[in-house]
């Protein structure tokens, strides 16, 4: 699915217009990113959270040709599934030992 | 950030809508991509990421305690890959010849 399916999608369930589910697609992703880039965290229940995780600099490898490349600190977006959603996408089924 | 949270933004931005009609349309974005995924389908939004469904093979895990060897099922787990945009928003210093580097895929 991609985006504007979703937003397609979106319309259909709420019985809104295409151009008002749009605006609220980009409005729900575009609070998202600043929310991230302000290194704030987002929590959405049932669905997964988002972090930032902040990576320091370390002397990577180009796997082609091995040579050594400095690689400088980053700051990357990582999503931990939510509960309800992990069960969700196994078929409903709970996985012990977690 | 939480969801209540991002249906004011749809409330203040979006105009238009009570809250309680926000909350619905922002409830349903959540609601179809859980549905999308339940079914195995990936979801992929330009300038934010994607989600992906992966299976995932049995494989042989350990208890870290003991060190005993236990078997770890056939599964299907969902994974998220940022989109190149998303993560220059978040660095926004980097000059181009560090972002190319990591478009060839030293970050991920």
């Amino acid at each position: 699915m991609t985006k504007s399916e979703l937003i397609d999608a979106v319309a259909q369930r709420t019985k809104i217009t295409k151009s008002r589910a749009e605006q609220v697609v980009n409005c729900v992703f575009n609070s998202m990113t600043a929310a991230l880039e302000n290194g704030e965290g987002i929590e959405i229940r049932g669905f997964g959270s988002f972090t930032v995780r902040h990576y320091k600099s370390y002397h990577g490898r180009n796997p082609r040709t091995g040579k050594p490349v400095p690689v400088p600190e980053k700051r990357l977006p990582f999503f931990k599934v939510g509960k309800e959603l992990k069960e969700l996408v196994n078929g409903g089924v709970s996985e012990p030992g977690e | 950030m939480t969801k209540a949270e991002i249906i004011d933004a749809v409330y203040e931005k979006v105009g238009g809508f009570s809250k309680k009609e926000a909350a619905e349309v922002v409830e349903a974005v959540f609601d179809t991509m859980k549905d999308v995924l339940a079914e195995g389908e990936k979801i992929k939004i330009s300038g934010f990421g994607n989600f992906v469904v992966r299976a995932k093979k049995e494989r042989i895990g350990r208890n870290p305690q003991t060190g005993a060897p236990i078997p770890i099922s056939a599964r299907r787990v969902l994974t998220f890959k940022p989109s190149q945009v998303l993560k220059t928003v978040l660095n926004p210093h980097r000059t181009r010849e560090e972002e190319e580097a990591d478009a060839r895929g030293s970050s991920y």
